[in-house]
């Protein structure tokens, strides 16, 4: 393993968020006070609580799962589209490293940003709602692999966009609507029945449920399913990724 | 002189069919400095990708050192530095960050000794903290440079280092590579401008669709190839050579006040001095006498006309 290149492609990439970082920390300190004064405050008045617990408290795991997943989405396709738009791509292909050092570098660093924007909104929201956290451990291992496989997602779109019109098409037309639609701020037993068999194909739905599991205790698919999906998941991007380096798809003539 | 990099029968057909490489081989000894010539499209960009890990070879081997640059692709990787054709930099970065960056990504602990050398030797030392956006082009080459030997490569591949750049800079970039030599880096550059190839090279390779015609020493390849001229400048326009001089490879200049005799100068005879005498017996006034001498130029365009297109 070449460590010093997969740390020097982090330090690179890191070193571009810190640059933005007050963007990068008001941002989500924004949206997410803005989540609450909208969703918290004008639709709590009218939802007291879901399953016992309050809709503000709610609402959090969602938010965050939300952010973390367009964050290291977009922070993984832009880190690995830009070397494309650039040209500078040729030194990755030049250097004397392997695939799995370049995405360990790539996706880190994606990772990274998303873990510290989610912890950015689990802090803020502290500010609005009382949150109590039953399975910090399962919380912390949710988010993780949730801000890791999407960023190795991330990096897939960046690698397939030839355009910066591709780079937005899949977070915006696909990623987005399956994260609102996947019970971010609802459950899904508020649903009519025949809509909460549709849901159960949206991959985000066991995300979301695992994740709120481990803040309440309460979910909307056995937790175990949750753990499976997101696990799957992970090992099916990283299977791609494989290809995509073995064969060049995109990157190598 | 060992070699430091052989390719042995190398061949790239891309996906739609076109053959960019029909074979080449090739070895390089280790500190001397080749220069590719060929016109666009003829194959030179797609050499050095395919020695650099950019394109994968159809066939053939190339090892660098004795490394496989497929096997072995760590070791044989670690030794080259590549200065792309194309100005490809992160803009927003400084100058110094994007070096160190290189550095590292070539498996290199950071020094910063020797970083500071690098950019003091391509004068870029004082603009280090510089973002890349805010450098003028010439920079913005000589920090592929500084970026390309930020590892301590020990071959070097300049694919056309001097495309656009003006002729003070081109004469620095000479330096630079005449300082690069002394150091003991082989270099390979490629080029259209056959003064550069001239002026630096060692040696002189000439390609042209897809196959090396010939890789020769330079001075060798001009001796050989290498024809002399003598136009003499007549005193009064003639309408044809006289029959005296029929025996002498003499053409008439354009006007016909002009005589011009092509020779070699290897010959045992060069034929000029009975050429002067048959143009005083053919009763013709001389006013002047030039000697030319063909260049790299004139030699190449001769071998790639030569060429089936």
């Amino acid at each position: 393993m070449n460590w010093t290149a997969i740390w020097a492609i982090y330090k690179f990439e890191m070193q571009r968020f810190f640059r933005t970082l007050m963007q990068s920390f008001l941002s989500p300190v924004l949206s997410t006070s803005l989540y609450f004064v909208v969703f918290g405050a004008a639709i709590g008045s009218r939802i007291d609580e879901v399953e016992g617990v309050s809709y503000g408290a709610f609402i959090v795991p969602g938010l965050i799962m939300l952010s973390v997943i367009t964050q290291a989405i977009s922070n993984a396709s832009f880190g690995i589209y830009f070397p494309k738009f650039t040209g500078t791509i040729y030194e990755l292909l030049s250097a004397p490293v392997n695939f799995l050092e370049i995405v360990f570098g790539y996706v880190g660093a994606a990772a990274t940003k998303a873990l510290f924007i989610g912890v950015v909104i689990l802090f803020t929201a502290q500010f609005f709602v009382d949150l109590t956290i039953a399975h910090p451990l399962a919380m912390v291992l949710f988010l993780l692999l949730t801000c890791l496989s999407f960023a190795l997602m991330g990096f897939i779109i960046g690698i397939w966009a030839e355009n910066f019109e591709q780079l937005q098409l899949v977070p915006l037309l696909i990623v987005t609507p399956l994260i609102f639609l996947g019970g971010s701020f609802y459950s899904i037993s508020m649903l009519p029945p025949v809509w909460q068999t549709i849901t159960l194909f949206n991959p985000v739905v066991y995300l979301i449920s695992g994740f709120r599991w481990s803040f309440f205790g309460l979910a909307d698919v056995p937790i175990g399913l949750s753990l499976l999906a997101i696990a799957g998941f992970t090992a099916l991007c990283l299977g791609f990724i494989w290809w995509i380096f073995k064969t060049g798809w995109r990157i190598r003539a | 002189m060992t070699a430091i990099l052989t390719i042995t029968d190398l061949k790239k057909t891309y996906d739609d069919g076109f053959k960019a490489l029909k074979g080449v081989s090739l070895t390089i000894e280790r500190g001397e400095i080749l220069a590719l010539l060929g016109p666009n499209g003829a194959g030179k960009t797609t050499l050095i990708s395919t020695i650099c890990g950019m394109v994968t070879p159809t066939s053939g081997t190339v090892t660098v050192d004795g490394h496989d640059t497929q096997a072995d692709y760590r070791a044989a990787r670690a030794m080259i530095g590549l200065v792309p054709q194309e100005i490809a930099l992160q803009p927003f970065e400084t100058v110094i960050n994007t070096v160190r960056f290189s550095r590292g990504l070539f498996g290199k602990a950071r020094n910063d000794a020797h970083i500071e050398s690098v950019l003091r030797k391509l004068s870029l030392w004082d603009k280090k903290d510089t973002q890349i956006t805010a450098l003028s082009g010439g920079m913005k080459r000589r920090v592929l440079i500084a970026k390309a030997l930020s590892h301590e490569p020990r071959i070097l591949f300049l694919d056309e280092p001097t495309a656009g750049v003006d002729v003070a800079l081109r004469k620095d970039m000479w330096d630079t590579v005449a300082d690069l030599k002394a150091d003991g880096v082989t270099i390979i550059l490629t080029t259209h401008y056959i003064e550069e190839a001239e002026a630096i090279a060692d040696r002189v390779g000439v390609i042209t669709h897809g196959e090396l015609l010939l890789v020769q020493d330079k001075e060798t390849l001009m001796a050989q190839m290498g024809k002399k001229q003598i136009e003499v400048q007549l005193g009064e326009a003639i309408k044809a050579i006289p029959e005296s001089l029929a025996r002498f490879d003499v053409k008439l200049g354009e006007g016909g006040d002009s005589l011009v005799y092509t020779y070699d100068t290897h010959g045992e005879r060069t034929g000029i001095t009975g050429l002067l005498v048959a143009l005083a017996e053919a009763g013709l006034v001389l006013r002047d006498v030039q000697t030319r001498q063909s260049s790299l130029e004139d030699i190449f365009v001769d071998l790639v006309d030569g060429e089936p297109a």
